[in-house]
Formats: structure tokens, sequence, C-alpha cells
């Protein structure tokens, strides 16, 4: 059985070789509906353009995905491009799983004059870059329009500051009568963008700073960083306007029209572009005693290590193509992320969604993780030992800074 | 050559394939794997080099390791006596019965012949907490407080322990009430002529009739829920074992140290502590097999 | 079956109470295992609009959400479907085979290392899967086997389980049969293939429809030898559908009910030989 198998596959490999001179790259990313259709379209106008070139696309969902390309790429079983989160780069490269990008197409000049400046810095390890993004995301405080109608609110005017915001989030909030929350006033989902609103937003904003200047030390669990998370998870346990994976998610509460504010990124704005009946806003984050803040990251492609000949030609002229202002335009369009090159975001300035999050990025602070995953979990799981566990916040946030501590170290022991 | 030597060789040809599988796919799988708990082996480590017990002694200091190992415990002591009594229980109602009991025998198994993978996802569903769950839903309307259910470091493991029991009840009724059927009638009739209750009937005549049966369904339940995985991978949030590691199972962190830190050689290290575990429960089982040839 | 018993039965009315009660506790037991399923049903017929409402019945019943599931480029459910169905019949071919030779060889031969070849094979019953997976995944990837039918189904070709089971219905054929083909000059693969096997179909169906059910519905592996969706098994996929969907709910009991429904209709169609073959390996494993 399995030698006809072999035979077979080896048949197959065979013809295909023999009837089709066409060069096959596969791109992987995570399944988010507005970026997998975008990529599809980009796929489509690549393939018009360069006959002789197919590009397949394949999919996973989120929580796997870091998995799965971790798993396949040493095996060789991966593909040519892969789609990262900037915060997994230091492992990738440190594994020596991504290929350095040609320095004529993509050498530190093109790095400089195209991109952010945070981009620049986190895409290069040692003067060689890795990963190229189409676009940059930053956070924003968004509501429902007519939630905030019923609860006899401005359906205009949301809060600006943490102090209102945490009394809009009280007036929103309902309940049964036996006090189950049946509507949120403020979804709170640390696993969201949560962890990075308390981050690097909430911490520098009562005047915590999270990380020392190069990164190595966890600095949060300073008395400021406490009264920071404790202002968060009392949000959750003494206000009650919302708590971890109410109605599955975030997102999915607030579609479902039973969230009425959110932290959330930009990303978003074509997915709740598209829900029939949902009146929503975007706002700047709130300030905090005149304090501004933000968040900014992006998500970024790399080419596997190992690639080489036609392939790599074409996984160069693939990635050429969907980071060029075209794609940066179409992305922002479809997706809603800002396009990763300053002058073409500034185009938008006017327009009132982007220009809410293009704002966000003058106070914005990316974090320089060594494994996004590990480091989420921890506040996570901070919240959660607050919340559920009735943990006193400050111990936790102690707990977790020498957890968060160690597994940097780790990473560069 | 002899006729006895002849058939032996038949023999060894007929064993041959499926002995070298056993060693290719059991054995030599084993070994390499008590090697490689010795090492640092990973994806993302090029050169692998022994560290001794290292990954042990990193092991027994991880408390999510800890942890998951003490969850492990608590879903076979909890699971195995609950779908054990529960099925029991069952089954002796279900012999009461005349009319029927084939139908009520159908419908108990259906949960266990249907995927894992789908009832966990259903029952998640059902768990959710106001305003979308179901089972909130009920609870409120009869005037009872909301739960947390799988949202609850406290309930969850219980959660999956009910959605296990669930699954299995049918195969440990259908299985007591085959045991109860060959119970010699002659014994319950000579027993009911001499006056006794059915409660004494079922206690010194039935109960003490279906020890073997029983046995081998403690034997087969707490493997079932010492090597629990798939409804936690499921019924979690993405699959994390959560909230706060309450309901992460041994096999859940095994897996996940294997792949999704790629720590291989820790992964391997806490597959043998498992297995460990396992084979106390099995060759109890084995011991049982032993006396069951006998007659 | 149960006539002699109630014949000598007590009173009449403490029987119909104590009968009255057995289908009362049995009749809320069969709610318990049936609401799931039809929670199941009822949510896949909803629009996204009414799943958050739990109004019991959908008030416009849709079958849009299969239409989506089946037509959507990012679910696969055919395929997932036919892996699944390539895997557990390869599987469950082979184990019926290898475990049904091995269970007569065991039963029936006498040769020097009988004991020793029973013990190998029946001890590897305590080597869990979950330990197995890192070496396998290991050998999958050093010989290529990630993403295909080999890699899915090498670990279940032969079940110890199974060569158990059959040894102990092969040492109920009587010898006289083996005996008499032997005299006939029959070869020895002859005797096994036509006169041994239809003496133990019963056995071997169990086996079968068990190893069936149990590839059918197998997770752990599956998941972590495919990393291609075209090569996820139906359980694998569903799950990856599942995460995917994140919040409509009514898509992912959708997919739990049509990858349900063909382990339904085998169930319905085999409920005889399933419900004996469970009380079976009670009674005989």
């Amino acid at each position: 059985m399995k030698r006809a198998l072999i035979v077979l596959a080896i048949a197959a490999t065979f013809a295909v070789t023999t009837f089709a001179e066409d060069v096959h790259i596969v791109y992987w990313q995570y399944f988010y509906q507005s970026k997998v259709d975008t990529i599809d379209l980009l796929i489509k106008q690549f393939e018009a353009k360069n006959p002789g070139i197919t590009v397949e696309q394949v999919t996973f969902p989120y929580e796997s995905y870091n998995q799965k390309l971790a798993a396949a790429i040493p095996a060789g079983e991966g593909p040519e491009l892969v789609n990262l989160y900037y915060g997994w780069l230091p492992l990738y490269v440190k594994a020596g799983y991504l290929a350095e990008l040609p320095k004529d197409s993509f050498g530190s000049e093109y790095f400089k004059k195209t991109y952010y400046n945070f981009v620049e810095q986190s895409a290069q390890f040692d003067g060689k870059y890795y990963a190229a993004p189409t676009a940059v995301r930053t956070l924003a405080l968004i509501w429902n329009k007519n939630l905030f109608k019923q609860a006899g609110l401005d359906p205009n005017t949301p809060p600006k500051t943490l102090e209102e915001l945490q009394s809009y989030a009280k007036k929103l909030s309902k309940y049964d009568n036996q006090g189950n929350l049946v509507q949120a006033g403020l979804a709170m989902q640390p696993n969201g963008q949560g962890h990075c609103w308390i981050r690097e937003v909430l911490f520098r904003q009562f005047g915590a700073t999270p990380y020392s200047a190069n990164n190595m030390k966890v600095t949060y669990a300073s008395p400021e960083g406490v009264s920071a998370f404790k202002w968060y998870t009392d949000l959750i346990v003494k206000d009650k306007v919302g708590y971890p994976n109410f109605g599955t998610d975030d997102v999915t509460a607030f579609v479902a029209q039973k969230v009425a504010m959110n932290i959330d990124g930009s990303f978003r704005i074509g997915t709740l572009n598209a829900v029939k009946g949902l009146d929503w806003g975007a706002a700047e984050l709130p300030t905090y005693k005149g304090v501004k803040g933000n968040f900014a990251s992006y998500w970024t492609h790399g080419i596997v290590a190992g690639t080489s000949g036609k392939k790599l030609d074409a996984s160069v002229k693939f990635l050429k193509f969907i980071t060029s202002p075209e794609a940066q335009e179409l992305w922002l369009k479809n997706v809603g992320e800002l396009p990763a090159t300053p002058a073409l975001s500034a185009a938008h300035k006017d327009d009132p969604y982007v220009s809410v999050f293009l704002k966000g990025l003058a106070s914005a602070h990316a974090t320089a993780y060594v494994d996004e995953a590990g480091q989420r979990k921890i506040l996570v799981d901070a919240v959660d030992q607050v919340s559920l566990s009735k943990k006193d916040p400050g111990d936790v946030l102690k707990d977790a800074a020498s957890k968060e501590q160690k597994l940097i170290d780790d990473f560069w022991k | 050559m002899t006729l006895s030597k002849k058939r032996a060789l038949t023999a060894y040809g007929f064993l041959a394939l499926p002995l070298l599988y056993f060693v290719a796919v059991r054995f030599a799988p084993m070994l390499y794997l008590t090697v490689m708990s010795a090492t640092n082996w990973g994806l993302f480590n090029k050169k692998i080099k022994f560290v001794g017990i290292d990954n042990f002694a990193k092991i027994f200091a991880d408390p999510v390791f800890l942890k998951s190992f003490g969850n492990t415990a608590i879903y076979t002591l909890v699971g195995t006596p609950a779908v054990i009594v529960l099925g029991l229980v069952f089954a002796l109602e279900l012999d009461k019965i005349r009319k029927y009991q084939a139908g009520f025998r159908l419908i108990y198994a259906l949960p266990y012949i249907t995927p894992v993978v789908a009832v966990s996802w259903v029952w998640r569903w059902m768990f959710q907490q106001p305003p979308f769950g179901v089972i909130d839903a009920l609870l409120v309307s009869l005037g009872i407080p909301a739960q947390g259910f799988l949202n609850d470091p406290r309930e969850a493991l219980f959660c999956v322990v009910a959605v296990n029991v669930w699954v299995e009840l049918g195969y440990c009724v259908i299985i007591f009430l085959a045991g109860i059927q060959t119970v010699p009638p002659q014994l319950v009739e000579a027993a009911r002529i001499d006056g006794a209750s059915e409660r004494k009937i079922t206690r010194r005549i039935i109960l003490p009739l279906l020890r073997p049966i029983t046995l081998f369904l403690v034997v087969m339940e707490a493997i079932q829920f010492l090597r629990i995985f798939t409804q936690v991978y499921n019924m979690s949030y993405q699959a994390q074992g959560g909230p706060l590691d309450s309901t992460k199972s041994a096999a859940l962190f095994i897996y996940e140290k294997a792949f999704t830190n790629f720590d291989m050689g820790t992964a391997a290290a806490a597959s043998l502590v498992l297995f460990a575990v396992i084979m106390v429960v099995t060759l109890l089982q084995l011991k049982f097999f032993d006396k069951k040839m006998d007659y | 079956m149960n006539n002699s018993k109630s014949v000598f039965a007590g009173a009449k009315t403490r029987r119909l109470v104590s009968g009255i009660t057995a289908y009362l506790v049995l009749g809320i037991l069969a709610v318990v295992m049936v609401f799931p399923f039809l929670w199941m049903l009822l949510s896949s017929l909803k629009d996204a609009t009414q799943i958050a409402s739990l109004a019991f019945l959908p008030t416009n019943p849709t079958l849009a959400n299969y239409a989506i599931i089946f037509t959507s480029k990012h679910s696969q459910f055919g395929r997932w479907f036919m892996n699944s169905a390539v895997a557990a019949v390869w599987t469950t071919a082979s184990v019926a085979f290898f475990d049904s030779i091995v269970g007569y060889t065991l039963a029936k031969f006498n040769f020097p290392g009988k004991r020793i070849v029973f013990l190998v094979i029946v001890s590897t019953l305590m080597i869990p899967t979950e330990m197995l997976v890192i070496p396998w995944y290991a050998m999958s990837r050093a010989f290529k086997w990630v993403n295909s039918y080999w890699g899915i189904s090498f670990p279940g070709l032969v079940s110890a389980f199974g060569v158990f089971l059959m040894r102990q219905f092969m040492m109920t054929v009587p010898d006289d049969f083996i005996d008499a083909a032997r005299i006939d000059g029959m070869g020895e693969f002859r005797i096994f293939a036509t006169v041994i096997l239809p003496l133990v179909t019963s056995a071997l169906a169990t086996l079968a429809i068990f190893n069936f059910i149990g590839n059918w519905n197998a997770f752990l592996w599956p998941l972590i030898v495919s990393s291609k969706p075209a090569m996820f098994t139906l359980p694998v996929g569903l799950a990856n559908f599942s995460s995917e969907s994140g919040s409509d709910w009514q898509l992912i009991m959708t997919g739990a009910t049509v990858s349900m429904a063909p382990l339904i209709a085998v169930f319905l169609a085999f409920q005889k030989q399933i419900i004996k073959g469970i009380a079976m390996t009670g009674l005989k494993g």
C-alpha cells in the first residue's frame, strides 16, 4: 500500500515537473477575514502582472498559527513567505529560520526611507533586515453609538479621559435581576489588545516605565505601575463593567452589540464597517492627567530561510508587490491598517477613522518583545488572578514582572 | 524438516511484519524518547547536547507542570468514580424495565460514538455565560444564580469532567447491563423465594458478580481520564487549558511544551512521567487480564 | 430476557412504582444525553441575529449556514471528510488483517518464544499515544511523512488491544477445523483466510467498527502531523474551523452537525453490532 503510494507520489511529482514550468510559491498567514481577502486580491493582481508565477495563500487560526509555522519551517514543510507578528521576529531570526532580505531591493536606505522609525528598528538585527510590512496599527477607543443613545449619552461625544471612560462604562453596563452582566460598558479583554493597552499605555500614563531603556529589565512593578494595573482590574472587580471573555471575546461581543466600548486596533475598521446595523465611532485613547499614550505594532512578511533560485526571485518580487504603495493603499481601504510608509499615511489625515489611529502614532510605543505569546500570557494571567482568584493586584503584578524578567533573561542567555 | 518445525516457521512468518511494526513504531520511539529526555532537543536549537536529568529537575520546579499533573489527578479521581457509579445505577434501572430497553441503550451510546471535538464545542456553547449560554439561562429561570462554568477557575475543570462523564456514561451502562444480564436467573429467583428484598439481591448477588467487570471499567476509565486532551484543547479559550491553567491536563502540558514552546527535551521528560503514572494503572489492568484468562 | 426474574417478583404495586421510577430516571438521562445534539441542530438552523437569543426553536429556520460552510473558501468539509474516510478505512483494514492473523498465530500455533511474543505485544498497551507523538513526529519529519495519509495512519496499523481480543476469540475455534483442513492439504495462509476468518466474523466486525470509530474521531496525532488544511481530518478541520469562526456559533454548530452526521448514520446502521461490541469488550476483553 505504502509502496503504491510512493510510486504514485513520484509519478505525480514527475507529472508536475514535466508539464508545468511555473514557479509556485506559498504564503502563510493567520486567519483574519479582511486580511485574507485582501491578500487574495493582491495575489490575483500579482499573477496577472507576472505570468509564470503562481502564489498560494494558506491560513491557520490565530492560536495555532505560530506553532504550525515553527513546526513546519525546520521540517522543510514550510512556505516560502510568512506573515509574522513583529514580536515574534527575535525568536525566528535567532533560530535562523528567516532569510536576510536581499540588500539590493530591501537595503538599509530603503527601510529608512520607506518605513516608520519603529518599524525600521524592530525589523533590523545586527544591521540585517529580515521582514518588511505593508501596514502598521495603533489603538483607539471604539464605541457603539446606539448603545450610547440608549443610555442617554451623546452618541458623538466619547470619553476623553480615563475618569470619563470609567463613569461612561458604568452608565453603559446593564445587569439582569440576578446582577449578571448582560451588557458590558467596556470590554475587558487582556488577551486581545488589552495587554498592550496596559503594558504600553496605562503604565506610562500613571507614571511607570514598563521596561528599561535597553529593554533588558522589566520595570512596571513600581507603585505607579501597580496603581495603573489596579485601575484596570477595578473596572472588572469593583465597577463590574466587563470581564475577560464576556460573550466569547471583545470583538464578538462588540459586533453582537453587547459591549458599548472597546480598546481595539485599526485593523478592525474593515471588520466593523462590514457589520450591518452597527453604528460605531473611533476616538483617540483617553488621556490621564493630560498624558496621551498609544501602542504601535505591525504584522510583517518574511522570506523563509532556504528559499532559493527561482522561488527566491519570485518571493522577493511578491514581497515587493505586497509592500508597494498601491498595496498599502488597498490594505488601508480593505483592512483599515495604516500604511507603513509615513507619507502615504499622512495623505489620509482627514479621514475620520484613519485620522484617529494616525494621531495615536505620535504618542505610541512598540514593545520590544522577545516572546510575544509568553509575555502576553503573563499579563493575561495576572488580570485573571485578580479578577478570578481575588488576589492583591500589587502582589500579582510583582509576580508577573519577575516571571517576565525570567523570560527575557532566558532568551538572551 | 519436522512438522512442528514447519509450523513454527509458518508462525514466525505470520508474526514477522507485525512484530517488526511494534518494534519500529512502539519500542524504538519509546527508546528514542527516553534518550531525548536527557537532551536539550528543541526545534529552535540547532545543536543538541546532553543535559542529564536537568529536564526532570526543570519540570518538577515548574508550577505549571505540577498544576497540570495535579489537575490530571483530579480529573481521574473525580471522573472515574462518577462515571462508574452513575453507569452502574443507570444499568440497574435499565435492567428493571422491559419495554424500550434497547431504545434507551441506543440513546445513551450516542455521545460515545460521536467525535469528541464536536461535542466539546457544543458543550462550550451551552456553557457560555449570560446572555448567551443555554444552561445559565435555565438556571436563571429557576432562580438559581448564573455560574461562571468554563470561565471560572474553580468550576471549569468540573465542567470538563462532566462532559467526559457524559461521553463515557453510555459505554459503562451498556457493559454493566450486559454483565447484569449474565447473572444466572436461578440465583436471583432463589433469593426472591427466600424473601430477600430487591436491594439485598442487588447488593449481595448482583454486585459481587459484577466485580470483574467493574474492575475492568475502573481501569479503562481511569486511563481515559489520565490521558484527557481533546476536551481540554477544544473547551478552553485559545486551547490553553485556562482560565489560569485550571483545566490544563498532563497531556496538554506535554503538547504545549513540544509544539508551542518547541522544547522537545522537556516535553519528553514530562511524557516519561506521565508514562510512569499510566503504567502503574495499566499494570493493574494486565493483572486483571491475567486473572480472567485463567477461566 | 428478564421474564424469569419478574415472574417471581414481589407485590405488584411495588413493582409498578419501581417501574415508573425507572422510566422516569431513564427518561431524564435520555433527555440529558440527547439535548446537546438537539441544541446543536437547532442552533445550526438559526441565523446570526437569532443565535444569541435563547428561543428554543429558530424563528426562521434556515439552511444558509450549511451553504456557507460548504462553499466558503476557508472550510473544506468535503475534503476533510474524505481524508478521515481514507485514513479510517485504510487503518481499519490493516488492523483487521494483521490483528486476526497475529491473534490466530498466538492462539493456535506452538513455537518457541510464543509467550515472549505475546508479552511484547501486550506490553505495548502500556505505552500511551500521548507520549509517542513526540518521537513519531520526529520520525515523520525525518522520513517526510508529514501531511500524508501514511503519516496520519501509520501509528494505528496494528492494534495490540485487537490482537488480544482476536486471540481470545481464536482460542474458542475448535482445533478440529484446522486439522481437517491440513489433512485436505490446504496451505496455512489459505486455512487462515478461508476456514478461520469466516468463523470469527462477528469478533472481526466488532474490532473493525471500533477501530473505525476510534480512527475517525482521533484528534491529537492528526492535529500534529497535518499542517496543511488540505490534509486535515474532520476533527482537526472542525477544531480549526471553529477557532477561525470565532463568534459565529451558528457556523460552529453547523460544522459540528456535519461532522457528526456520518457517524450517527454508521451508528444507526450497525447499532446492534456496536452495542453488542461494546458489551463484548467488557465481557471478553
